[in-house]
């Protein structure tokens, strides 16, 4: 089914606590040489039928409207999924 | 034996008459709501009659007045308030909160209506995880820092308060020049005393709109209304009921055509 992918990542200058307490234990694992974790969203949309240009831009009016808090996060990408079709 | 306060838990028994009686203040159950019957018996002590209020309803049955209480309204899918936001009652709120003729629906909200609030716009900034990572419950003291709003107008300015604070995603974040206004124009009802509980910025507990109708604020003041199950105040354990001014405030301020 195609899908149309969201990507949200909180903005760079707000600390991410959710990032940086996975960072914190990285090292526990034995996974060094990690300087820093930030945590984003992905969001899959499925769509019935074709990806035309009006869903997609619905995706993205949806991204900015619903999906992301624009105080907190920015919208990283909105782009159909392609794995299908490799 | 009908002029006594109805037990804890007992929903449907309200209090006797008092003077400002009559103002109906609706109160909004969503799925995943906790603290709505709290919020309820709060507006009763204040004086007030509770209406019961569903998200999905498309009515605000003529309230004076609405508490969106705390919780995990859709379990904090996606962000916390973000999805109470697109609730079909939400939309009926926000546009009794912002009208532009008539007066303005006073709406106060708890932690997580806090943060419907501010996912509806009706609040600038947002809130996230707390700075320590941890869930937080304790007693916290508040500043009053404006006595203008509908929902504050019984505190003296920079009266402290103690109210509970419980909450998991309470860091109170905006942007400078946004801080700045809130700062610049008074909007800061609620500021942290002591250590900053959870890393909001300038140790912000609760705002305010440019109107003063809709305030926000993370901890609860629904849980400090009663003796014996408020915080511990000078008189004795669990006595505070510092929050119970928020309530008879909002019913002075209808009565007395505020707003």
């Amino acid at each position: 089914m195609p899908r149309i992918i969201v990507e949200v990542m909180p903005k760079p200058e707000i600390l991410d606590p959710q990032g940086k307490a996975i960072a914190s234990a990285l090292p526990h694992l034995g996974f060094t040489g990690f300087s820093g974790v930030r945590q984003g969203k992905r969001f899959e949309l499925a769509v019935d039928g074709e990806i035309t240009d009006e869903i997609l831009e619905s995706a993205r009016t949806a991204a900015t409207e619903m999906l992301s808090n624009p105080v907190i996060e920015d919208v990283i990408s909105v782009r159909v999924d392609d794995e299908d079709a490799a | 034996m009908s002029t006594e306060t109805p037990l804890i838990g007992d929903f449907h028994a309200a209090p006797g008459a008092t003077p400002l009686g009559g103002a109906r203040i609706g109160v909004v159950t969503f799925p995943g709501t906790l603290d709505d019957r709290d919020a309820a018996r709060a507006v009763r002590l204040g004086g007030g009659t509770a209406v019961e209020l569903w998200h999905g309803e498309e009515s605000l049955q003529g309230v004076d007045a609405i508490v969106l209480p705390g919780g995990f309204s859709y379990g904090d899918y996606l962000r916390a308030g973000a999805i109470a936001r697109f609730a079909p009652l939400m939309g009926r709120i926000i546009e009794a909160a912002t009208a532009t003729s008539g007066s303005r629906l006073p709406v106060l909200g708890i932690c997580n209506g806090f943060q419907m609030l501010t996912e509806s716009h009706l609040l600038p900034g947002s809130m996230v995880k707390n700075e320590h990572l941890k869930f937080l419950c304790k007693d916290q003291v508040l500043q009053v820092e404006n006595t203008s709003t509908a929902w504050t107008s019984q505190f003296t300015q920079d009266e402290l308060i103690a109210i509970p604070l419980k909450n998991q995603d309470g860091q109170y974040l905006a942007d400078p020049d946004t801080l700045e206004a809130l700062e610049a124009e008074g909007r800061v009802v609620f500021r942290y005393v002591g250590e900053n509980p959870n890393g909001s910025r300038n140790a912000i507990a609760g705002i305010t709109n440019e109107t003063g109708n809709v305030v926000g604020l993370m901890p609860h003041p629904e849980h400090a209304v009663e003796a014996g199950y408020g915080p511990d105040d000078a008189t004795g354990m669990r006595n505070g009921t510092d929050g119970l001014t928020i309530f008879t405030s909002v019913i002075a301020s209808l009565a007395g055509g505020a707003q």
